[in-house]
């Protein structure tokens, strides 16, 4: 029952996501989706609403029931047990559950489930690791207070913290900016970009924001009706008629220094 | 990873800390609260029975059989009443609010809602009707020196908690939403059979209702020996499953992405707080607001942490439910209120003003 005491994430793990369908009961949802993200890489999952962004995070999680494969460097993530795929994959889901009563350090803990036994208290190992994360993430001084006064920014770290707590090789972001102003979002995924390069951090996320997917992923997969209708680098993803075939939105793709920006048109006349 | 450690924050910054602590401490002070609740509880009555003649009494018959005699104890009168009347009382009312209240805690945990108590998925509904069926049909019979009213409240509320979560399982999986639905239903369906029935016997009213009240009045060594079995284990798991329940505190899908099954570790919580739930519905009837009222305090007192609330929740139940069964026999002696009043009318005030000081505090 008691974890092996995996050594700290030895860089990201490949993620490949193999002809994988899902549904809604009889409403199909994702279709025989493929999906690769290099170790250390960032792929942003992008599409318009409904499209199966989350379904698709939730079934790379194994939440969701599907069809097809989720590997992890090779391994088939069918059958392997949940404290393993949780020392694996980490996810932080779009609106995070902030329990009651509950202090920003017992929060972060709870990352170490998969390492540790339930039955006892945290080991020195468990405290050393949550200790080191908080200090990254400047949430040290936050220790002992309660995650529900937190503000969004702050609790958006909590949520990270606690994932990477769990040392994981993937994380599985659902949205990780949809309650932050810009600000703050620009923040969070500094942190997310910051964190992959140091630890090499494989990175799965959906992001709603265009822009901001292309600005920080180093991938664009784009999602519509279920099926995977581009797939690459920002700027070749990130289209004028792709915008307009999929999101029925008119727009201008302006370049940037780090990938291009999508600056929406009103309506002419 | 060295720097953090040179820096001085030092490991023990990080984690549970000063809540830890705290936790401890409250856990002591609520050990010592019911070591002086059952004090009082056995000492206070028509013959009153000194504290250190009760210990001295305890202790001589506790090491009789090692050949060591203490002096100073009960003459054989206050010895009989204090044996065979007040401590089967005493010890009755702890295990039936230890167990009450660590089946709410875990009741609120599984269904994060802190208005949860563990008469929700029909327990109280299933024992009202089972002890209601043999007081109407079967007055009087017993089983060996048990009374066949407990075992009929004991199987009535197991059969309630069995067919609320057997219908919520087939209808939506484990989803907790599902549960208390169906949980309403069974529960509304049962109190109209139990009204149905007592409609019909009128004559049994005054019996019906008492029990429905709750009462401790005739508790004897008996009822504690029916109850242990199933409450000691059940309470055992319920504190085992406290790390767990921190876990599923923070939804399905991120427990889950932590390792834990929160489906199956939801219905192995709620088995266990319905089996402790009915065994001191069996013996003791339907005492409200425990299940309710002592987690709250437990939660204001060590946070939101089910490790913490739920060894605490379990030893002040103890002490609360020992507080009013005093106070029910006391407030009108010689005749006795039913405790489920008392504690409410306890409960509800305390409970409304540590509500109020809450909110003036923020």
């Amino acid at each position: 029952m008691t974890g092996r005491s995996t050594p700290p994430a030895t860089g990201g793990a490949r993620v490949e996501v193999v002809g994988l369908s899902a549904a809604y009961g009889r409403t199909p949802v994702l279709e025989e989706v493929r999906l690769t993200v290099e170790p250390g890489g960032w792929t942003a999952v992008i599409g318009p609403n409904g499209s199966g962004k989350s379904t698709l995070l939730r079934s790379v999680l194994g939440f969701h029931r599907h069809e097809g494969l989720v590997r992890i460097d090779g391994v088939p993530t069918t059958g392997m047990p949940r404290r393993e795929r949780a020392r694996h994959l980490a996810y932080a889901p779009q609106r995070p559950v902030v329990p009651d009563g509950v202090t920003t350090g017992e929060y972060v803990i709870l990352g170490r489930t998969p390492h540790r036994s339930l039955l006892a208290a945290p080991r020195s190992v468990d405290r050393r690791v949550v200790a080191e994360v908080m200090e990254r993430l400047e949430l040290t001084g936050l220790t002992d207070r309660l995650l529900s006064t937190l503000s969004g920014g702050e609790q958006q770290r909590a949520v990270l913290a606690r994932a990477l707590a769990q040392q994981p090789r993937v994380l599985l972001l659902d949205e990780p900016t949809a309650a932050l102003d810009l600000g703050h979002a620009q923040q969070v995924l500094d942190l997310v970009d910051l964190l992959r390069r140091q630890d090499g951090l494989t990175v799965l996320s959906t992001l709603h924001d265009l822009s901001l997917a292309g600005q920080y992923a180093d991938r664009l997969a784009m999602l519509s009706r279920g099926r995977v209708v581009a797939e690459g680098r920002p700027a070749e993803v990130l289209t004028a008629p792709a915008l307009q075939a999929h999101y029925g939105a008119r727009a201008q793709v302006v370049p940037g220094p780090h990938g291009p920006a999508v600056l929406p048109l009103r309506a002419p006349g | 990873m060295t720097a953090t450690t040179r820096s001085g924050r030092a490991p023990a910054g990080a984690a549970p800390g000063r809540a830890g602590r705290r936790g401890v401490l409250v856990l002591g002070g609520a050990v010592l609260a019911l070591t002086l609740a059952a004090l009082a509880g056995v000492w206070v009555g028509a013959l009153p029975l000194p504290p250190g003649a009760v210990v001295a009494t305890l202790l001589d018959r506790a090491l009789g059989p090692l050949g060591v005699e203490v002096d100073g104890g009960l003459d054989a009168t206050g010895a009989a009443v204090l044996l065979q009347l007040r401590l089967p009382r005493v010890v009755l009312a702890a295990l039936v609010g230890a167990g009450l209240a660590v089946a709410g805690a875990a009741y609120q945990g599984v269904f994060r809602n802190p208005l949860a108590d563990p008469y929700l998925l029909g327990a109280a509904a299933g024992a009202g009707l089972g002890a209601t069926l043999v007081i109407a049909y079967a007055p009087g019979a017993s089983l060996g020196p048990v009374g066949v009213v407990p075992l009929a409240a004991f199987v009535g509320a197991l059969v309630g908690v069995g067919a609320a979560l057997a219908l919520g399982t087939a209808a939506g999986g484990s989803h907790s939403a599902t549960l208390l639905l169906a949980g309403v239903a069974v529960a509304s369906f049962l109190a109209a059979a139990q009204t149905l029935v007592q409609q019909q016997n009128t004559d049994d009213l005054r019996e019906v209702y008492g029990w429905l009240l709750g009462q401790l009045g005739r508790a004897q060594w008996s009822d504690v020996v029916l109850v242990l079995p199933y409450l000691g284990p059940a309470c055992l798991v319920l504190l085992v499953c406290g790390r767990a329940l921190d876990v599923l505190a923070v939804g399905d899908d991120e427990a889950g992405s932590l390792g834990v099954l929160p489906g199956r570790l939801r219905l192995l919580v709620l088995l266990a707080a319905s089996l402790a739930t009915a065994s001191a519905v069996a013996v003791s009837g339907l005492i409200g607001f425990v299940g309710l009222v002592v987690p709250h305090i437990v939660r204001r007192l060590v946070g939101g942490s089910y490790a913490r609330v739920l060894p605490v929740a379990l030893v002040t139940g103890g002490a609360f439910l020992v507080l009013a069964d005093l106070v029910a026999r006391v407030v009108l002696a010689p005749a006795e209120l039913p405790i489920g009043v008392v504690t409410a009318f306890i409960g509800a005030p305390f409970f409304a003003g540590l509500l109020w000081l809450g909110a003036r505090r923020r």
